[in-house]
């Protein structure tokens, strides 16, 4: 064997290794900032008005204190049930379709106006819902709030229900069929199952992405000073309550504008991470 | 038991362009029978079209008539109802990652029904023990997902989940491609016992592999099946010169 000698890393690209290292780390904190600098800013402003009170009493009439946000934080509880119960099967469907069946015109077509309607401004989406559904009853709800939410949910399931699906390799398919499983239930059982993490992971983009919307409720649940659990029924949410505080002329109104949005912001990271967890405690060693 | 299969002027296409010409051939029950060419000469092709794995590619499609014991193919059978008949275990083992050992081999019966809990516990246990898994396997086999094994404890696993719904026939295009000797040993000693219970067609580019486990051996060469004979006829004294020239390695 002939004597090689490797020459030493030389200082620039040493140096240069160091540089680029901490411009990456740079930029992760710069994304990051935002993030924690509104959250602490919220903490700041919202925490000390946040109490017993705040969580379990509905609100006050102008000028007097106390009170709190009890029904607009179980109204959007309520109305994103309603959104999530509709949106996500939806969704999942329409990404089934475009993943396992679209592969042709008509595919590409759901797809370029699932794109489009992502792109479409809130506002708009909730004067669909107006036309859809508070015109129809002649009454502004819980539901048409849903229907609002649910709109702008799907598009977002599903593209990356299909994008998911897409990754799912097609031998894991084959091995199904090979047993004699038929296509639909191959598709449920197998290649849905087996994307399931991501498939979650676009459900609770599209969640947290409406849980704080505000336009497309402003004309369909309306929000509400009481409680109400009717769906056909104008009811409170946070995003809402929050707007309403947020333009008052009253100090105390303010302050709980602050903690709506705190409770509002700690609602969605607990219910994404609840079924972050839900999910992992399912899954096996080494899946 | 195994059924014997019978094909006729079988022609199989992809969109325009065709990948098998004319193929007739007898394979008999019970017994291995091995598929042998280089690549691209259509054996893979030709053993999906005997469970309709074919058809599943698009603009996939088949002439002819195939029939596995005197059930014809390609007329009137229900593909899945076909495939619990016919089983096949592919090139790459694929498990479903998502699934325990046990969902692993136990899928085929529950996503077609099959319900009753005790059956399912025994048919795991036979089929894990046929492919000679189960050792290695009992005391994780439902903590452990069929991912998280090696690949060759896959590929048993592959040929367990195959075994449970029973098939008469047992389809295996290259099992043995992506593993290392050992875990070929020991899947090349589970096909001879296999073969008491199933007729079994594998497609192997290890011409050993067909000498050492197959009694009849196909020689397939651009689509068309040049010769079919006795493996030990094959081997030592076959027919056709272009078989002459693979077997003693002059060409692919």
């Amino acid at each position: 064997m002939p004597q090689v000698s490797i020459p030493l890393i030389s200082l620039r690209r040493r140096v240069m290794d160091h540089v680029m290292t901490g411009v990456a780390v740079l930029t992760v904190a710069l994304v990051l900032l935002p993030l924690f600098a509104i959250f602490a800013y919220l903490v700041y402003k919202g925490v000390g008005s946040i109490n017993l009170a705040f969580l379990t009493k509905i609100p006050k009439g102008p000028g007097e204190t106390g009170g709190g946000m009890a029904n607009a934080i179980g109204g959007s509880i309520f109305i994103l049930g309603i959104a999530s119960l509709l949106g996500v099967p939806l969704g999942i469907g329409a990404g089934i379709f475009l993943s396992e069946y679209g592969r042709n015109r008509y595919g590409d077509m759901v797809r370029f106006v699932s794109d489009v309607l992502n792109g479409v401004p809130s506002i708009v989406i909730g004067v669909v819902a107006y036309g859809l559904v508070v015109m129809r009853q002649k009454n502004f709800s819980a539901l048409a709030g849903g229907v609002a939410l649910a709109i702008m949910m799907i598009p977002t399931i599903a593209r990356t229900t299909e994008q998911m699906l897409l990754l799912v390799p097609q031998a894991i398919r084959e091995a199904a069929y090979g047993l004699g499983v038929s296509r639909w239930r191959t598709t449920i059982s197998i290649t849905l199952r087996t994307a399931t993490s991501g498939v979650i992971t676009g459900v609770m983009l599209a969640f947290a992405r409406v849980a704080g919307e505000t336009a497309p409720l402003l004309f369909t649940a309306l929000g509400n000073d009481y409680w109400n659990w009717k769906i056909n029924q104008p009811t409170a949410a946070l995003s809402l309550q929050i707007f309403a505080y947020a333009i008052s002329p009253y100090d105390d109104w303010h302050r709980q504008a602050w903690a709506g949005a705190l409770v509002l912001i700690v609602l969605i990271v607990s219910a994404v991470a609840a079924v972050r967890i839900a999910v992992r405690h399912g899954t096996l060693a080494g899946a | 038991m195994g059924v014997g299969i019978t094909v006729e002027h079988l022609n199989a296409f992809y969109a325009k362009t065709q990948a098998l010409f004319d193929i007739n051939i007898t394979v008999q029950a019970n017994h291995a029978t091995a598929l042998i060419g280089p690549s691209g000469c259509g054996k893979s092709t030709f053993i999906r079209c005997l469970n309709r794995m074919h058809e599943t590619i698009p603009e996939a499609r088949v002439e002819g008539k195939v029939l596995i014991g005197d059930l014809s193919v390609y007329n009137g059978t229900s593909a899945t109802q076909l495939r619990r008949r016919v089983g096949m275990v592919f090139q790459k083992a694929n498990p479903f990652p998502t699934m325990s050992i046990y969902d692993n081999v136990a899928a085929g019966l529950k996503l077609n029904g099959f319900r009753n809990r005790k059956q399912l516990d025994e048919v795991v246990h036979k089929s894990l023990q046929a492919s000679a898994l189960w050792d290695e396997v009992k005391d994780s086999l439902h903590k452990k997902s069929g991912a998280s094994l090696s690949g060759g404890q896959q590929q048993r696993l592959c040929i367990a989940r195959a075994l449970a719904v029973q098939p008469e026939v047992l389809l295996m295009d290259e099992p043995c491609s992506a593993l290392d000797p050992i875990s070929t040993g020991k899947i090349e000693e589970l096909i001879f016992q296999l073969k008491e219970q199933y007729t079994i067609v594998i497609v192997t580019h290890n011409m050993q592999q067909a000498a050492r486990v197959a009694e009849f051996t196909g020689f397939f060469l651009l689509g068309k099946m040049i010769e079919f004979d006795k493996t030990e006829k094959i081997f030592t004294n076959p027919s056709d010169k272009r078989t002459e020239d693979y077997v003693t390695g002059r060409f692919g």
